[in-house]
């Protein structure tokens, strides 16, 4: 069975991000960057299927400008097989055409499990694994915390407002990972060196016949407003008359 | 110009985040109609039909799992009935609004905390450092709604309920079990005071033994921070944050927990926060109105003990 993991190359999730003073954008230059970290609980869901045996392949692909190389050699270094990078250049990617080229992807690699972030934290729009499955015309699992496969389908443990459910799928099928999947391992450096030798395909939208230009117009991007903090009480008595008397919340 | 809101609701009744995304809806103007689709839902649909400013409910009787793909499956359906599509950005909704952009070949807009106009929305990115006012031009405008920017629609309408027939089931997913959290205490997304703990308490014992008889006093909900989660402290769906539970109570209190970017995300809108906790250089504190430097083991139960 080959599992196919998209990758998504995003600021380092330590790091604050800030608008840009005129408002175009956010202020990226020179801020550290990393795998989405959703991506990376995929990455290892994919490689732990792989070491016990319910999966064959994993390969890897990213959506992005070239640095998304970075991205995708970090996973062939945790235990992806091989990577594709759909270069796109520096064109704003969006939820919808980052689906397309994927579905494009599926349709050459015939995956039979996707396994996503639920979310990527820059622009958290939580859509893509969703979008995925309905062109594919396939079920999905979002919000993963376990994982089994079992007989041809997977049975899956989805985190839900309120608790758990847990659901059977049929397979192809895409599942996007929550938190507690699992905890991710760190790449040793010998993997290190031998991800730099593992295969990395790299395809064009062109390629795919897939039309990305954005749908949504980014106006502005603005600070929010900002919160008046750092007031400090004395001790639990001065706290309790301040939240009675002043601020009249109890 | 009509907007439909897919309804959230346990078939008896609506949740709460349904009223907001009505609210929402009714920034936009034109008509608004309500999708009530479910299992013997009749108790929701009526709740839906009292709520103000809806001009019909639609109620589809579901009597197979009502899965993200059947739910989006329904909701295309219809969709050449309505300028814009709106539901709660809950789980929820969350699970099968991608769908339904993705099949009628439209842009999602997510978890939007203003409207400004029938095209035009506002919504936090980069756990909410950043606020994105976006247009879009699709026919469909696909739209997620974040509850605590909303403030919930009222009762003091009586609209007509019509039946929508439903589709036959796709068979691509069935649920095979479900596991709730059966909790006295009010829901975490609606409360109005909520007590979260983060890493500083130890253990899921302490966490338990501190924050529980604090939560009873004040009628609270309880929350957690990722890394309270990541320890195995607390369930998942206690976490408050960028990848979790999105809260704006009146009083927020932070019981050690540091102040992590993708933490605030999720709470920096309460009207007031408390933060206790030993080490005074946390991030917590600038953002806490009330800041209380002391150890949490002996502050809480001082706490309780002066309400």
């Amino acid at each position: 069975m080959k599992i196919l993991v998209p990758v998504k190359r995003v600021v380092d999730a330590n790091v604050k991000v800030r608008p840009k003073a005129d408002e175009s954008g956010v202020d990226l230059a020179n801020l550290k960057m990393a795998m989405n970290p959703f991506d990376e609980i995929a990455v290892e869901e994919a490689v732990r299927l792989k070491e016990n045996g319910a999966a064959t392949e994993v390969v890897v692909v990213s959506c992005g400008s070239s640095a998304s190389q970075e991205t995708l050699r970090t996973a062939l270094s945790v235990g992806a097989d091989r990577a594709i990078l759909v270069d796109c250049g520096e064109t704003e990617l969006q939820p919808l055409a980052v689906a397309k080229l994927l579905k494009a992807v599926c349709v050459e690699e015939a995956p039979k499990l996707v396994i996503a972030g639920k979310q990527a934290i820059d622009d958290d729009a939580n859509q893509v694994g969703q979008m995925l499955a309905a062109l594919q015309g396939w079920p999905q699992a979002a919000f993963a915390s376990k994982v089994e496969i079992v007989g041809d389908g997977a049975k899956v443990t989805r985190e839900v407002d309120g608790g758990l459910e847990i659901l059977e799928v049929s397979l192809p099928a895409v599942v996007t990972a929550d938190l507690r999947l699992n905890e991710p391992r760190y790449a040793k450096l010998p993997d290190v060196m031998k991800a730099k030798k593992k295969p990395l395909d790299t395809k064009t939208p062109a390629d795919l016949g897939v039309d990305i230009a954005p749908r949504l117009k980014t106006l502005k991007v603005s600070e929010p407003p900002k919160r008046q903090g750092g007031g400090k009480v004395a001790d639990v008595a001065d706290l309790v008359n301040k939240l009675k008397n002043e601020a009249k919340v109890i | 110009m009509t907007t439909l809101v897919i309804a959230e609701h346990d078939n008896a009744s609506l949740k709460g985040a349904t009223r907001n995304a009505l609210a929402a809806a009714a920034k936009v103007g034109g008509d608004i109609h309500l999708l009530v689709a479910g299992n013997n839902a009749a108790g929701a649909a009526n709740q839906g039909a009292a709520c103000a400013g809806i001009a019909k409910v639609l109620l589809a009787d579901v009597p197979y799992y009502l899965s993200a793909e059947n739910l989006a499956a329904l909701v295309v359906s219809i969709a050449g009935n309505y300028s814009h599509i709106f539901a709660p950005a809950s789980t929820f909704g969350k699970n099968f609004m991608p769908r339904v952009a993705a099949l009628l070949d439209v842009a999602q807009v997510s978890e939007i905390v203003a409207v400004l106009s029938e095209n035009t929305f506002v919504r936090p990115v980069y756990a909410g450092n950043a606020l994105a006012t976006v247009e879009s031009a699709d026919k469909t405008k696909v739209v997620t709604v974040r509850a605590t920017a909303f403030p919930a629609v009222e009762d003091g309408g009586s609209a007509p309920v019509e039946n929508l027939a439903a589709l036959p089931d796709s068979g691509l997913s069935k649920q095979v079990g479900q596991e709730l959290t059966k909790s006295e205490r009010p829901e975490l997304g609606a409360a109005k005071v909520v007590i979260a703990g983060g890493r500083g308490m130890g253990s899921g014992e302490n966490y338990r033994k501190l924050l529980e008889p604090l939560a009873d006093k004040l009628n609270a909900a309880l929350g957690a921070s990722r890394a309270a989660v990541d320890a195995g402290f607390v369930p998942n769906d206690f976490q408050v944050g960028q990848t979790g539970k999105i809260v704006a109570p009146q009083l927020y209190i932070a019981v050690g927990i540091s102040g992590a970017i993708q933490h605030l995300a999720g709470m920096k809108d309460s009207k007031v926060i408390v933060a206790i906790n030993k080490n005074p250089d946390e991030p917590i504190f600038q953002i806490a109105d009330y800041g209380l430097v002391a150890d949490l083991n002996e502050a809480v139960p001082e706490l309780v003990a002066k309400l």
